[in-house]
């Protein structure tokens, strides 16, 4: 009997290395995604559908020269990213109210590598549905006039936010409650684009919400999007450019440090 | 060292509340010691504690010679915890989930993927290898949490509740396992609601009550704190008139009744043995504060002891 429970076991545990720990995570959350295809589903459908709502619902009244195709894109890539990555914040909040994070954090291993897992397949998922997105965006007519250098910059710009918008959602969900509350969370989060210029001009806007909207981190990288994607000749204002760098960067540490402090403090409080 | 596990003053506080208040303990390398207690007692505290979890608030808590909140790497690499809630992922199936365990133990892809199958072999599990875990029933995500936590072998295992939830049939296939953990040596401490399962199982036995050890030794002793025999009074409705406990003989016996007064002279008598009710009631009742009627019964039970 004794002999059947460990033949091939070692004699103690490995810690194995950074590398192998990340990759493991990784590929189970890839794996969550792929057998969970529910939000991958959510995260394309519900951009696809409000950006056919904006072009050809809401566009006639808001920009009647049939151009506000090309005006609103951009802000719809970044609504998609920001669905896609409250997803992240529900996947962590439910690994640490189950018993596995308890599992994870007896074993010698870094136990947040777990996520980095989620944050990477998120980032992955986001990328293939703004992939998805930008296809639809063609089919409705979107016609950029980037050169092949500034589709690099944008998209650039763009996976820049999605990890960073990733990795707040990462912090959400360890923060939170549970998977409901990360939810609930999640959503007030996505409402932050449209108090943006990404669907209308901040001049459009009452004079005491011009403000908010034309400081908050959305516009600068919103603009900057645009305007390497459909800003024709004119350079990028760099202003807005610098801005949006700036933002990303503050985003991305507040985070990750937020991600580190609030793993730390939930760890070992069930 | 000869005791594998060693706490001593261990006092841990969730805000104000104070779970364990100056508890001491040591575990015998190679034993297996079932810590007993009524459900707030700090069971899931103290393993959280040794497991690394949860950082002590003051004592000193040692486990394979290395201090839990000093090294508490050195102390992952030396045990194994399967807690109450199963630590698996409802999403991969039971195969898979073994494989990436393994791997974050350290084994290789080909090693970890050989001693999965093994273990899904040694668990009952071959036939739900490719079943998400999300389908499992509750035995079975048991058996497969536990299987992870002996990926390795690791001296010293710690099992929360481990059969709490199974049926009678899962109970005993568990509790060969956790036999044959012993068997090769490797130190076993479990905590459990039931006497019998740590009648079973456990070399000792240690009673935890309002943050500390009350009790320690075999259930032979523990139960031999009680008296012999409990026995009980019952009206013609099977209502529980009163009990006392007796050491078996029939002085003892005529004692007890006689102790128990006239006024029940109509109910039935019956005799039992005592049950870890009365173990614990017995060894968790307070001198102060007892107008309940758990502490009264309690202080019966120990007013008879001395």
């Amino acid at each position: 009997m004794t002999t059947a429970l460990s033949p091939t076991a070692p004699a103690l545990l490995r810690r194995p290395s950074r590398l192998t720990t990340n990759l493991t995570f990784i590929s189970r959350s890839l794996t969550h995604t792929i057998r969970t295809p529910d939000a991958l589903v959510m995260a394309i459908m519900l951009p696809v559908i409000l950006m056919l709502l904006f072009t050809l619902v809401f566009g006639g009244a808001i920009q009647g020269d049939g151009h506000y195709v090309d005006y609103v894109v951009p802000g719809i890539i970044l609504l998609c990213a920001g669905y896609g990555a409250s997803s992240v914040a529900v996947d962590v909040a439910n690994d640490m109210t189950n018993g596995i994070i308890d599992r994870f954090r007896t074993m010698p291993l870094r136990a947040s590598s777990v996520i980095t897992g989620h944050v990477v397949a998120s980032l992955v998922r986001n990328l293939v549905a703004t992939g998805v997105v930008i296809g639809v965006a063609f089919a409705v007519g979107f016609r950029p006039d980037a050169s092949p250098l500034e589709w690099v910059a944008a998209l650039g710009l763009v996976a820049v936010y999605i990890l960073v918008i990733t990795y707040l959602f990462a912090a959400v969900g360890i923060a939170s409650g549970g998977p409901e509350a990360a939810q609930g969370y999640g959503f007030i989060l996505m409402f932050l684009p449209y108090v943006s210029s990404a669907f209308v001009g901040v001049d459009t806007m009452p004079a005491w919400l011009r403000p908010v909207a034309e400081h908050q981190p959305l516009t600068p990288i919103i603009e900057t999007i645009r305007g390497l994607l459909t800003g024709g000749d004119v350079a990028v204002d760099g202003g807005q450019a610098l801005l949006a760098l700036g933002w990303i960067a503050l985003i991305l540490a507040v985070a990750i440090v937020w991600t580190a402090l609030a793993f730390r403090a939930r760890a070992g409080r069930r | 060292m000869t005791d594998i596990i060693a706490v001593s003053g261990l006092r841990k506080s969730f805000g104000t509340t104070e779970v364990l208040r100056g508890l001491d303990l040591t575990v015998a390398r190679g034993t297996v010691l079932a810590l007993l207690g009524p459900n707030g007692a700090g069971k899931t505290t103290l393993i959280s504690i040794l497991s690394t979890l949860v950082r002590p608030d003051a004592g000193t808590v040692t486990v394979a010679g290395h201090d839990v909140a000093r090294e508490p790497e050195a102390v992952k690499a030396a045990i194994s915890l399967t807690g109450q809630s199963a630590a698996v992922d409802d999403v991969l199936t039971g195969a898979e989930n073994l494989r990436m365990m393994g791997r974050l133990s350290g084994l290789t892809r080909s090693a970890a993927a050989r001693r999965a199958d093994e273990l899904l072999a040694r668990f009952d599990l071959v036939e739900a290898r490719g079943r998400r875990v999300k389908t499992y029933s509750g035995g079975m995500r048991r058996r497969l949490d536990l299987a992870i936590s002996l990926l390795s072998t690791p001296p010293v295992v710690f099992l929360d509740e481990p059969t709490t939830g199974l049926d009678t049939r899962a109970r005993a296939a568990l509790w060969d396992i956790i036999r044959d953990l012993a068997a090769t040596g490797t130190t076993v401490l479990l905590t459990t609601q039931y006497l019998e399962e740590a009648d079973q199982l456990a070399d000792r036995i240690a009673v935890l009550a309002q943050g500390r050890i009350v009790a320690q030794g075999t259930a032979a002793e523990l139960k031999a704190l009680v008296g012999g025999e409990v026995v009980s009074l019952v009206d013609a409705s099977g209502e529980l008139v009163r009990e006392l406990p007796t050491d078996g003989t029939v002085e003892g016996l005529r004692a007890a009744l006689d102790a128990m007064g006239t006024d029940a002279a109509t109910a039935s008598v019956q005799l039992r043995r005592p049950s870890l009710d009365d173990v614990f009631l017995h060894l968790t009742s307070t001198p102060t504060g007892a107008d309940s009627d758990t502490d009264s019964r309690g202080r019966e039970l120990a007013a008879t002891k001395g």
